[in-house]
Parts: C-alpha cells; structure tokens; sequence
C-alpha cells in the first residue's frame, strides 16, 4: 500500500470544487437561446381525459409551445419502458400497461403528466400552465396494494385485470410447507415496509438541446447510469437515433436509485428541444419531486418461521403483496421479485424457503428501487422472524442468531444464491463486544430509575451486491447485461485518463478509481483523472446502482491496468533492449529480472508514442487500453448492526443511544469513503424506521409531499455511529470488493424495530415509529400492567 | 461593479413591478433589474450566475440556499433579491480567499458531505454558527445544523468538523469577520 493506494484513506479529489460552489449540477448550466419547460400535473389521482383546451395558454406572455400526448402519439414517439420482464408462476408475462411520457386518454396518479408548457421563462410557463383548461372524468381511485386486488376495485389499466401485474413465486413449496409439518415452534409475523420518498437534495432535471446542422440532440440530466438513459430513450422510446444522441449526467446530488430511471421529463426536453428548436429545460421543484420522483419499498408481508426442537431454522416462507404504483418505472419489476426473495435466506442455513410475490398496480407513484431496492425489504422480513422467533424460543437473540449461521462456504442457498465468502460469527462476536452487549441489562435498569423504556435490537444482514453476471440476469428476466467498461488512457507525459461506465454521484468515484490506478501503476494520484458521466467520452456502461461500481466497474479498470502492464512491457522491452519475457514492472518501474536495468512508467508511456525503439509493424504505438468485465458471481456483504435506544414512555420520543456497525464489505479501497457511505445508509434505513412515511389519502392524494409533511432525518436524529469491520476478501472479483454503498440503508431498519420492540416487551407497532406511535404503543403496556394487576 | 444580467435573451420581456436593486455579494457590488417577485437565491443563481448556491425546495425547508446577510444565516429562499439592496451578502464562492475557510477545510479533512448538493448550505450554515457560538456541545451543533438537510447522511461528520474548525483557532466571534474582511481584501485587490 502506498499512501495514496488501496486501502489508504485519501481525502477526495473531487472535494475542492463542492466546497467552493464550483460543482456543476444540471440546474447549474446555462445553455444559449434556452427555453423552460413546466408539466401541467394531474391534480387526481384517476380520471379520463376528456378534453384539453389550451387556446387560452398559447396566448400568454412568452409560451413557445405547450405539447400534449396527443402529439407524441403523432411523431410516434413510444411509452417509458419497464425493463425487466417477470412471468407469473403459471408462466404469463407481467401485465404492463402503456406508460406515454404525456398522458394519453387517462391520468393515473397525482402527478401523472397532462402536458408541458415551454416558454422564456419559468414563471411564464408556470403561468401559461394554469390557463390550460382539462375536462376530467374523475374515476375512483385506489392507493393501497391489498384493497386493489380486491374485488370490484378500481381498474387501473385495462390490462390487469385485477391490477395484478404478476403473481410471481420463488422457492420448493412442497419442500418448505413439509418443514413447517415438522417444525417444533413457527413463529410469523405481518410487517409493512413504508413506502419513502428518496428524496435526493438535488431534484431531478434535464436540459435538452437540437444540433440542427448535425441531426444531433444532447441531453444533460440527473441520472446515475447515462449509457442506459441513451440506449433507452433511442431504442425503446425512440426521440432520437442512439448515434446522434449525446446524454451527459454532470455533477449529480445523490441518487439513491431514483435517478437510474428514464422519467417522462427528460424525454419531453430532448424530443420538445427539435419541435421548439431552442433548449429546453426542465428542474422538478420539490413538490413534483415527492410527487413524481419514483417511490420505494411499499410492501405488506405476511412471513413465517419455523423451527426444530433445538432452536435451528429448518424453513422460511413469505407472502408478499408489492404496490407498483400506476405505471411500472425502469427496473420497478426485479425489486420486489428478484432483488428481494432470493435474500430471504439472510446470512442463516435455512433448507427450505418459499416466496410468493404479487406486484400491483394503484393510483399512486411508480415505485422502483431506492437505495437497497428489494433487499431492505427481505432483510426486514428475516432479521424481524429470527428475532421475533428467539424472543418465543427464550433465547438470546445473538446466541439464536449465531446458532443459524451459514458457516461453511461456497453455501447455496434454496433460493437462487451461492454465498462465496463470509464469516458471519466473527462480524456478530466483534459487535457485541463494541457495543458491550454484556453491559446492557445495566443500562437497562439505570433507564428504567429514570423511567425510560431502554431495548436493544440486532441485525445480521445480507445483500447480494456487484450485479450481476449478465447471464445469470438474463435468465432471470433482465433486458440488459449488468458488465461495466473501462478504458485506460496513458497519455505521452505518463498522467492518466481512466474513462469508466460507472457514474459518481457522491461516491467518490475520482478518488477511490484514481486510488487503484495509482495502486497498480504507482503513478501519483494527482496525475490519475476518471472521466464519467458523458456518453460521447465513455463508450459504453451501465451506470452505478446495487453497490456495484466498485465490485464491477473498478474490476473493468483492473483488467484494463493489465491490459496497459502487459503493453507496457513489451515498449520496456525494446527500450531495454531485452527479451519481453524478462521484463518485471513493480512500484511504477519496469526492470529486467535480475539486473538493476529499468525505466520508468512515464518513460515507458513516452516511448510508446515516439516509437522510435521499435518497429511500427511489430508493435502497434500508443499505450491505451479497454475492458468489459462481466462479474462470475453477486458479491455478498454482510455484517452485524446493533441498536441501542431509549424510549420515553410519556412522550414517544425514541433516542438512539449507540449504534454499532461491523460490516464485511470485502478488500477496502477507502476507509474513509466507506465509513462515510455508512453512515448515510444507516441515516436512511433509521429514518424509514421513525420517521419517514409517503401517505397517499384514499382519494389518492400526496399528504407527504413537502419536507415539512415527510419527516427527514436530520442532524439532531443520530448519534455518532461505531464503525467496525472484518475482512473476507470476495473471491468473486479480481479486487477481493464487496460492496458498501447500501448496507446501512439495509441493515438498520430492522435494527431499529427490533429494539423498539425490545424496549416495549412486544411487537405491536409499524414503521415508521413516530413519537405518536411509540406513545401509544407504550401505553399499551401501561394497559397490560393495570390489567396484569 | 461588474456587468450584470448575462442572459439578457431570457429577460427580453420586460418584467412588471420591476425594480432596480444593487447587491452587494461577496464584497462586490451588482446593479440589476429584477421583478419584484424575484427570490434572492434566483438572482444569484439565475441573474449573477453564482450557482454555488443550490435551491433544494425552494420552500424554506432544507437550508441549501443558506447563505450569509449582514452576519446572519438566512435561505435566501425565503428573501426577496429587492429586500436585501445595500445588505452585506456572502455566498459559498465568497468564503475561500486563497486560502479555503477553515470550516471548507474541516469538511474536506471529516469527510463532511458525499454529493456536495447540500455542501455549500451545510457550510455557510456552520460558519454563521459558530460565529453565533452556538457550538458549546455536541447536542447544541446538532440542534442548531437541524435546518440543513443531507440525505447522504452525513451528520456525524458535519458535527466533528465543525468541532475540528473550532479547534483549529477559528475563534467563533472572528470566524464571519475573518471571511468578511477576506472579501473584502480581495475585492480591493481587484479594483
């Protein structure tokens, strides 16, 4: 390791220009001749279009257009896409409805798109907006999964006929329902997972540009994955040819999955950008963000254990009910069939699982993948059942826990996974002693002399990270390969350029990529540059979501460094005048083996454009080289988060005391990134477990829809977290990486319960645990106290 | 004085209840019509181009738009560009001199922030409290920095870093002075 290497905890590159106002966020570029576009919204959340009138619009102050769907249906430009195909256990495909960028006959929710306004000015479109007259024929309107699948409930698109999209399974029924014949104790349980808002503090935006002269278009937007944007808005959607289209995601503030997707937005700005023939340009405020940004989670789920007479698991099933929102968003489909009960087995050796799954159409958001996406929600399942189970079994929930454990690996699980590598026990026996698991029934009586309700709750998560093998995704339903690119350029002087398909959105991406190239070719880091972001620098990539950009996009970096060594050595060669086989490259040196003869990178890259040492025709000048990596397996963080907390029993407030985190997440390039990355995960998995809610009212408006309705988590919420790790390298990639960017997000929902519950002495209370909440869930105890007496 | 209102194709209509304000930012002074419904966040982003000051909600709600007015922290959300003629203002591109502000500094060295949107916000916010001396404790930064979203979550570290700029000689009563007069100077060294 070298002070700038892997491992080292190198402040980031990209650093200066965020804390000096001179990042460049979509909002932040000014285009030439620019227009601004405002979408006139559905204000319900179901309803025929009956007519729209926007004679009275077109005459206002500085309108350039107002386009509706009638006119996408005109240039034939098609719907958003889902993709990611799922059939049902009878084999159907999933019932996908039409999903236009401009509503097209109906609205489906609060939020859906009628129309778009592009004028000089924002206010002027504002304005021009709300003289548009639309007729509705205002429909009932459905919000909530399980009553839409009911009969006689309001049809949200014709093709699903019981607003079932599909009714997926996964698992040996026959298998699992024999273990819970012969099971000593089950225990089950009924959870909902909230549905959040993700809520990145930069909204969403776009800019969409013409190029008149070449046929070109240019998209400048919030995304996480721009390769994906452009392969989708050309192939699927079709505003514009894939060659002449140029998507730049810059600077981007967060994502958190909500900016993999391609939305109705951005395609309006490229394709109204021809139509006007000025930019057009778009930013959500932030009610249309909590509107129309795609929602998370959203699952109610009846969940089952059982277990034989010592207290060993031998069987898992689960019934899911997953709201989809009106349309199905991008990736909306695999979250809560193939990111979620393939991770049902947690980190324990359970023989048998079943999980069958119902993805439902309602009058609200599209719901997708937020931060965790799928494997939140199994996590949730798993780590509230073992705890649950071993509060009935009377056994300490660790020592149940560890009972369970997988421990020998490579470990299949009944549910599609090989575990590679871990070492769960470790990771548990580590956070117990950090968070002086021995010292709490203490702090638990000095609580309850002050009269504070104080628990502790565990959580031994996994996820299934670095996705995924493109084979294996193929098979699973998924429309794309989920490899990544790179491609390494030396330039003449020796600094490098590293172009990457994976996107840096608060990741640091500029440091920890620079840190492996400074790693393998001991070149100062100052001389490294990563380039992402912008489709016309980068060939190809898939973008940065699932916590894969180190597992799979620094492993295409690594083969694309050994491509350029390889190369290297043979330039050495002749510049040493010595056999290639001889040539040795170590600490930014190329020596011949066994002498002390040598040469320098930057020499050597040097050598490689002059090509004066050797024959053109032998060896090809130039020192530059690309990779695809496809990954051979998902990678599997796991790792123990303990939570500590207080309730106070007369006013609900729950104070999180300690937190413990010891997470495996593989080779660290950064520990200091990581440990970052770790907090915010568990910043977010704490907010969804007490405060964060998206509430639709049952005439399916938003009630959450400012920050002063959607409780954030904020800065007075957390306490300082410990942080500690262990180490199994994966041996499923070329680096030993894990993964890190979602584990708390996974890990400390169910934590966070499991303490509650702890502190309460029983289970009956949802997230999110607000004060109101907690408050009457402990003077349900209060009420079993008085009864007890 | 600096030519003002770059983009004057967007602001060929001549707004109604316009008015002429000058703003002083960063030690500058800016002469420039604005209507009268003009937020002072849109003038800086929309009219002078300083985009380091980030609009999150536009609403009040979570203080990326904190900058600085006449030593108080202020969304400039929530202001008018005409309320505030004459008013010392300082944004995120005002504060570094050079040299970056110690609290710039303790956010980079406590790996304070992952996406930077709420960056500037979080500093300008730190800076005009620890001017305040509202940092006696832990508890007293974490309450005070509550106005300030980060949804990458980064609060543990915002905490130590503001503590760390305090520790490292940035006297809470000269911090604001201190970026004052450092804009000051430089805005004379241009002239």
């Amino acid at each position: 390791m070298t002070g700038t290497g892997i491992g080292a905890p190198v402040r980031r590159k990209e650093d200066q220009r965020f804390i000096t106002g001179a990042g460049r966020y979509t909002d932040d570029l000014s285009r030439p001749g620019q227009a601004h576009a405002y979408f006139l919204r559905s204000p319900h959340a179901h309803a025929k279009i009956l007519s729209i009138d926007t004679a009275a619009a077109r005459a206002m102050p500085g309108v350039v257009a107002i386009l509706t769907g009638d006119d996408l249906a005109a240039d034939k430009i098609g719907g958003l896409i889902c993709g990611w195909m799922i059939h049902s256990k009878d084999g159907s495909p999933m019932k996908a409805g039409p999903h236009p960028a401009l509503a097209q006959g109906k609205v489906r929710y609060v939020g859906d798109h009628v129309a778009v306004v592009i004028a000089d000015t924002y206010a002027q479109a504002r304005d021009a907006a709300e003289a548009i007259e639309v007729a509705y024929e205002v429909l009932p309107a459905v919000v909530d999964a399980r009553a839409a699948q009911k009969a006689g409930a309001p049809q949200v698109h014709d093709v699903a006929d019981d607003n079932t999209v599909f009714r997926w399974h996964l698992g040996d029924k026959a298998s699992t329902d024999a273990a819970f014949a012969r099971a000593a104790h089950v225990t089950k349980i009924d959870l909902v997972n909230n549905r959040l808002v993700p809520n990145p503090m930069e909204p969403r935006a776009a800019v969409g540009e013409y190029d008149p002269g070449n046929e070109s278009y240019t998209l400048f937007t919030t995304s996480q994955n721009p390769h994906v944007a452009r392969l989708v808005l050309s192939a699927f959607i079709g505003v514009a040819p894939e060659h002449k289209l140029r998507v730049i995601a810059p600077d981007v503030g967060g994502g958190f999955g909500s900016k993999i997707f391609i939305y109705a937005e951005e395609t309006v700005c490229v394709w109204a950008a021809r139509k006007v023939g000025r930019p057009v340009r778009w930013t959500s405020d932030r009610t249309e963000a909590f509107l129309s940004d795609a929602h998370g989670r959203d699952h109610a789920t009846h969940a089952e254990l059982a277990m034989d007479e010592n207290g060993k698991i031998i069987g898992l099933r689960a019934q899911t009910i997953a709201n989809l929102g009106a349309y199905l968003s991008t990736f909306s489909s695999s979250v809560p069939t193939y990111l979620y009960a393939p991770l049902l087995s947690g980190s324990y050796d359970i023989p048998a699982i079943y999980a069958e799954v119902d993805g439902v159409y309602t009058n609200t958001a599209p719901v997708d993948a937020y931060r965790g996406a799928g494997r939140p929600e199994a996590t949730f399942v798993v780590e509230r059942l073992v705890e649950v189970a071993a509060r009935e079994l009377g056994m300490d929930p660790a020592k149940f826990r560890k009972r369970n454990y997988v421990k020998r690996f490579p470990h299949q699980t009944p549910v599609i996974m090989t575990y590679d590598a871990g070492d769960y026990g470790a990771s548990m026996d580590k956070a117990l002693e950090l968070a002086d698991y021995k010292g709490f029934s203490r702090r638990k009586r000095e609580s309850a002399r002050r009269g504070k309700l104080r628990g502790i709750g565990f959580s031994s998560y996994i996820e299934a990270c670095g996705i995924a093998p493109s084979q294996a995704v193929g098979s699973l339903g998924a429309g794309v390969g989920l490899w990544e690119s790179a491609e390494v350029r030396v330039n003449p002087t020796g600094s490098i350029e590293v172009l990457t398909g994976s996107h840096s959105h608060g990741q640091g991406h500029e440091t920890t990529f620079a840190q492996l190239v400074c790693d393998r070719l001991g070149v100062p880091i100052e001389n490294v540059i990563i380039v992402h972001g912008d489709t016309d620098k980068v060939q190809f990539g898939m973008g940065t979501y699932g916590s894969r950009s180190g597992a799979v996009g620094m492993s295409a970096i690594a083969k694309a460094i050994d491509k350029v060594i390889v190369k290297g050595k043979k330039v050495a060669a002749h510049v040493l005048e010595a056999a290639e086989a001889d040539i040795e490259f170590k600490d930014g040196k190329f020596t011949v083996a066994g002498t002390d003869r040598g040469v320098g990178f930057a020499d050597v890259a040097l050598q490689a454009y002059i090509a004066h040492k050797f024959s053109g025709q032998d060896l090809e000048p130039g020192l530059k080289e690309g990779a695809f990596y496809d990954p051979t397996n998902f990678t599997f963080p796991a790792g123990v988060h303990i939570c500590e907390l207080e309730i106070d029993p007369d006013t609900g407030v729950t104070t999180i005391e300690r937190w413990t985190a010891v997470d495996d997440f593989g080779v660290i390039i950064n520990p200091m990134i990581v440990e970052g990355q770790v907090h915010g995960g568990i910043a977010q998995g704490v907010g969804q477990a007490l405060h964060e809610g998206a509430i639709y009212d049952e005439s399916g408006q938003l009630v959450t829809a400012s920050f002063m309705d959607y409780r954030m988590p904020r800065a007075a919420d957390l306490p300082s977290f410990q942080v500690g790790m262990t180490v199994t390298p994966c041996p499923s990639n070329p680096l030993g990486i894990k993964g890190c960017g979602e584990a708390g997000a996974i890990a400390a929902p169910a934590a966070v319960m499991n303490a509650i519950t702890d502190a309460l002495g029983h289970e009956d209370i949802a997230m999110p645990a607000t004060p109101q909440a907690v408050w009457r869930a402990a003077q349900k105890n209060a009420a079993m106290r008085v009864a007890a007496e | 004085m600096l030519e003002v209102d770059k983009d004057r194709a967007r602001h060929a209509v001549q707004p109604q209840h316009a008015f002429l304000v000058t703003l002083k930012v960063n030690g500058e002074e800016h002469r420039l019509n604005v209507d009268a419904r003009t937020t002072l966040l849109d003038a800086l982003r929309d009219r002078l181009h300083l985009t380091g000051t980030k609009k999150g909600c536009g609403l009040g709600q979570c203080g990326a738009c904190t900058i600085i007015v006449d030593g108080r922290r202020v969304v400039s959300c929530l202001t008018l560009a005409v309320m505030n003629q004459g008013k010392e203002i300082t944004t995120i591109e005002g504060l570094a001199n050079g040299a970056l502000h110690p609290v710039q500094q303790a956010f980079i060295e406590h790996d304070a922030f992952q996406c930077g949107y709420c960056t500037p916000g979080q500093i300008m916010s730190a800076v005009g409290l620890i001017q305040e001396g509202r940092t006696r404790s832990d508890d007293e930064i974490r309450e005070n920095m509550s106005g300030n979203l980060c949804r990458c979550g980064a609060y543990t570290n915002i905490v130590d870093a503001i503590k760390d700029a305090i520790a490292h000689g940035l006297d809470p009563r000269e911090a604001m002075t201190q970026a004052v007069e450092a804009i000051a100077q430089d805005a004379g060294r241009e002239a």
